[in-house]
């Protein structure tokens, strides 16, 4: 690196993003409807078990041909009236972003990630969290890569999305626990 | 419910602690908030450069109008308040420009209000001013809004919590793990040493950092006046490994 800038400190996104952060269709990665669309949804809860109503997620992954470049068209603004449209139902993006709701439970309609990128990667938000919390949602079957061969069988379940029916797997996020029940969160340096 | 000076004894207690990065340590008790939201078990280490998270999403003119950075214009009035441009720089830590990059903002409106329903203090609504907008950064990394200055506003932390005035910032970097919420501040404010969130950052060369300049330069004749707010995002991206590797 040329240069070894200091960052700007992360700030937690507080109670009031609801207006600013969430777009229509965020949890739609995937077209209403599309014959391989999977459902993955939960709850984020604390350290007492209570559900989070103030948490919002970022998810990212790859396109289902293993591609990480992404898209854009996931906000799409009508240029008419200035309203945020979301995405086209056509072009996948890549990118999702839910808030949860009242009862701190959350939903994202996505497709099962490529087998070389295994897992939707996940960005925390909450009111009460000052600095994101990285993890990753891996589906059933994903292939053992290097993150999960590295956790014991206990911590490793916090990161795989367990079937619930058909094409819907059940994911909660634990913002705090004991080694069993706190989800793994990432530090990527 | 605990008072300001209980808070204050308690924000002196980790004042001036050097966090790596400046970031504020996700178990900080004056937030009352952050004690059953932060997690106990280790972070885990992880060092793959396939990392999907090494990449991340791409946002485009179809996103994003030109229109959308000037919060000043969503209304058919004008919103009360003192006008003001925010603009700054969006680089990684080696000085690096993030282009074409989603910034993303959203405040109180100029008397501390935001268009929140779960915020009632008695403060005024402004039917001319929501206080959520959206830029692109340019080829250079550059972004600027144009919106009013938010006011200060009290909250539930403990009694006369006060939080000094801040706009929020969402922002994009090159990989998924530069990914930034953060609050900008406005220098000066008297609110700094009260505010247990501000104090969260307990390295004051860090705090500086959360502070927007003042900048005569970008200050417009006859319309608004001009802050400058520089972003440095902390985390690697695939260009940092193609790049530190060749
Ligand atoms: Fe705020």
């Amino acid at each position: 690196m040329s240069q070894n800038l200091e960052p700007t400190p992360s700030q937690t996104v507080g109670p009031f993003f609801g207006y600013g952060l969430p777009f229509p269709g965020g949890s739609d990665v995937a077209p209403a409807g599309h014959p391989d669309a999977v459902s993955v949804h939960g709850f984020v809860y604390d350290g007492e078990g209570n559900p989070i109503p103030d948490a919002i997620l970022d998810f990212w992954q790859a396109a289902p041909d293993g591609s990480r470049a992404g898209s854009p068209g996931s906000l799409r603004v009508d240029t008419s009236n200035g309203r945020l449209l979301g995405r086209d139902g056509v072009r996948f993006t890549g990118f999702g972003r839910v808030g949860t709701d009242g009862d701190g439970h959350w939903a994202l309609r996505t497709f099962a990630p490529a087998p070389d990128a295994p897992y939707l990667a996940v960005c925390v938000f909450a009111r009460g969290l000052l600095h994101h919390l990285f993890t990753r949602i891996y589906f059933p079957g994903a292939p053992e890569d290097a993150l999960l061969a590295g956790l014991s069988p206990e911590r490793r379940a916090t990161l795989l999305a367990r079937p619930e029916s058909d094409r819907v797997l059940r994911f909660d996020v634990r913002l705090q626990g004991g080694e069993a029940e706190e989800t793994v969160f990432l530090d990527f340096g | 419910m605990t008072s300001q000076q209980e808070i204050d004894e308690e924000i002196l207690e980790y004042a001036g602690v050097r966090v790596p990065g400046g970031h504020p340590s996700r178990d900080y008790p004056p937030y009352r908030s952050s004690g059953l939201r932060h997690p106990r078990q280790a972070l885990t280490v992880v060092t793959d450069p396939e990392a999907v998270e090494l990449y991340t999403p791409v946002f485009g003119a179809g996103d994003v109008t030109a229109l959308d950075a000037d919060l000043t214009r969503q209304h058919s009035g004008e919103p009360l308040g003192e006008r003001i441009t925010v603009t700054g720089r969006v680089t990684d830590r080696a000085g690096r420009p993030v282009r074409g990059q989603l910034v993303e903002i959203w405040q109180a409106n100029a008397a501390g209000r935001y268009v929140h329903r779960q915020e009632q203090h008695p403060a005024p609504l402004d039917p001319n001013f929501t206080g959520a907008g959206r830029a692109l950064t340019d080829a250079e990394g550059n972004y600027s809004f144009t919106t009013i200055k938010p006011g200060p506003y009290p909250w539930g932390n403990h009694v006369n919590a006060w939080r000094p005035a801040h706009i929020h910032f969402s922002v994009f970097g090159t990989a998924f793990t530069q990914r930034l919420v953060t609050q900008m501040y406005f220098p000066g404010d008297p609110l700094f040493a009260f505010d247990p969130i501000f104090q969260s950052v307990t390295d004051p060369a860090a705090q500086q950092r959360l502070i927007a300049a003042y900048d005569h330069g970008l200050s417009v004749s006859n319309f608004s006046l001009g802050f400058r707010f520089d972003i440095v995002l902390d985390g690697p991206s695939a260009t940092y490994f193609e790049e530190d590797h060749q």
